[in-house]
């Protein structure tokens, strides 16, 4: 089905009529297309299920970790075809946060931000990686909290200090973009709080997309907005104009409460 | 009321596996005191004298022992570069699949063939290429035992090890996976620094188990009695020679076997003990 979406110009990303199945004949995510902005921060709303997750990890291609899930469709990153393309490089590209923070456990604070180079092979000198240590981790306000423990173990951190580092350490390979599931789901409201100013920071360097299930975080910080609803996309719109003047009755149901 | 009385019987069951226990521990003790007085405790486990002579009867357990740490380690040595590959790939590579679960019983099925099997199997069938390869006359001795205890641990370590592997949680590994690691990377710098403390407690009980395998070993190790001076040479372990001699034995000698038998049960006790502490760190 084609459905007709916001028009955005010179996306970083575009999905291409993008179905994908865990078992054949059931499409999780329906023939999603959209195109995405550079330099904002871009949300996915809707109920529990319906494929939002899905989607976003197709994204970096985490599907491919479990040979059962099939896509469809295409999807540009910087208009190159990520399914055609190494994914160990499209995972470089595009970082992920997950829902809950997942440090190395057996690594330091420090060895935590530079474990995407430790993991592709790529070993820097010492004042490379203390540089890269010290740049990421205060881009998300963590290098004053930690300095004097940069070789303790992350998992000593509390829950939104580990988080922090996990965006850190996505950032430290300097992706295009940064796809986050959730990622304060498993916060209180003061560690959250923290999350989203750091990615209205750091939406300046980078292209943000993030699933939330919280509407009032998305109001708070997306840009762009798309509502999704049993695998369809169902709305795609600047956040203001999603929130404030719905098109769809499913989305305006879902924004004030109706069901979620 | 028939609650109380199962409670009771069940108590009174463990009270008795204790005193079994207990009393082992003490006839282990009692019949080791006098090749302890003799030679002194010290002195026992650092000599390699082991004659039997009436008139000159002297017995140590250091040769024994030497036998039984080389054999041990050396088939955990032979043992790892099988195991690890094998715990990787049902724990790891291909965990959940047919494939592994098929490997998997294999390799459970070997675990339970009886030692004795195994030491016929080495006896007319291993030790012929060891004698064709010109490394030793007989085919006996410390390597021959070794290569064969390897092989009876692996079942242990790999299945082992295999299950902690495959507990490294999967939000680590999809979290490496993000970064741009190919499954070589993830494995080396994230799913075996985790799972590290497993795999070294499994090799520990490993080791557990080639310190006592009695039967196998008494088959292929050769039976001698002094210090080895090469890993071609004959032997014995702490087992072997309590197999070998506690037939014909009594007392001085009977008393320095039970005092060998002692030391093995202490040498495991505290092997498996390492093993459960650092498990449980583990989980
Ligand atoms: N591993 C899986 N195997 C089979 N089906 C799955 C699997 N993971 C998800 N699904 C199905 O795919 C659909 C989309 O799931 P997905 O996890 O993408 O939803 P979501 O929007 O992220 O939900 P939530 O808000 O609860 O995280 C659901 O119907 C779910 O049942
Ligand atoms: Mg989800």
């Amino acid at each position: 089905m084609e459905q007709e979406h916001i028009q955005i110009s010179n996306p970083i990303l575009q999905l291409k009529d993008v179905s994908i199945s865990y078992s054949p004949g059931k499409n999780a995510v329906k023939n999603v297309s959209a195109d995405i902005a550079r330099n904002k921060i871009t949300a996915i709303m809707g109920p529990s299920g319906c494929g939002k997750s899905t989607l976003l990890r197709a994204i970096n291609r985490m599907h491919e970790l479990y040979p059962d899930i099939k896509i469809m469709g295409e999807i540009l990153l910087d208009g190159k075809n990520i399914l055609k393309m190494n994914p160990m490089e499209v995972r470089r590209m595009a970082g992920m946060v997950f829902q809950r923070p997942n440090p190395f456990p057996t690594m330091s604070i420090f060895d935590n931000v530079v474990a995407g180079y430790k993991l592709n092979g790529i070993s820097l000198g010492k004042s490379e990686k203390e540089e890269i240590v010290e740049r990421c981790l205060t881009n998300v306000g963590l290098w004053n909290e930690v300095k004097d423990s940069l070789f303790k173990k992350g998992t000593f951190l509390s829950g939104g200090q580990q988080q922090r580092l996990c965006i850190a350490r996505a950032l430290a390979l300097k992706p295009d973009v940064l796809l986050m599931d959730e990622p304060t789901s498993a916060l209180d409201p003061i560690a959250t709080n923290r999350i989203e100013e750091l990615l209205l920071d750091l939406k300046n360097e980078f292209s943000i997309v993030i699933v939330t299930h919280n509407m009032s975080q998305a109001a708070r910080i997306s840009d762009y907005s798309m509502f999704m609803y049993l695998g369809e996309l169902v709305e795609y719109d600047t956040t203001q104009t999603m929130f404030t003047n719905p098109k769809d009755k499913r989305t305006n149901e879902y924004l004030s409460g109706q069901f979620g | 009321m028939r609650d109380k009385i199962f409670k009771k019987l069940l108590v009174g069951c463990c009270i008795l596996v204790l005193l079994v226990c207990a009393g082992m521990i003490y006839s282990l003790v009692s019949g080791s005191l006098s090749a302890f007085n003799q030679y002194g405790f010290f002195h026992f486990i650092g000599s390699s004298e082991w004659d039997p002579h009436p008139d000159r009867e002297t017995y140590g357990a250091l040769s024994f022992i030497v036998g039984t740490l080389l054999t041990s380690f050396l088939a955990l040595i032979f043992c790892i570069p099988f195991s690890l590959p094998v715990a990787l790939f049902t724990g790891s590579y291909f965990r959940g699949k047919k494939i592994a679960t098929f490997i998997s019983s294999i390799i459970d099925l070997l675990a339970g063939i009886p030692s004795i099997v195994y030491g016929l199997w080495g006896f007319y069938t291993f030790r012929p290429i060891i004698i064709d390869l010109g490394l030793n006359s007989q085919g006996f001795g410390i390597l021959t035992s070794s290569i064969i205890l390897a092989i009876m641990i692996i079942p242990y370590a790999s299945s082992l090890s295999g299950e902690f592997i495959s507990m490294v949680p999967n939000e680590l590994k999809e979290a490496a996976y993000s970064l741009g690691g190919t499954r070589l990377d993830v494995i080396r710098t994230v799913t075996l620094p985790n799972a590290g403390s497993g795999i070294f407690a499994s090799y520990i009980l490993a080791l557990g188990r080639a310190l006592g395998e009695t039967m196998a070993v008494t088959m292929l190790i050769g039976n001698t009695n002094n210090l080895p001076r090469s890993l071609v040479d004959t032997g014995n372990t702490m087992a072997s020679i309590i197999a070998n001699q506690f037939g014909e034995a009594d007392g001085l000698k009977l008393s320095s076997l039970i005092a060998i038998g002692l030391l093995l049960f202490g040498i495991t006790a505290v092997i498996n003990l390492i093993a459960k502490f650092i498990m449980k760190k583990f989980n």
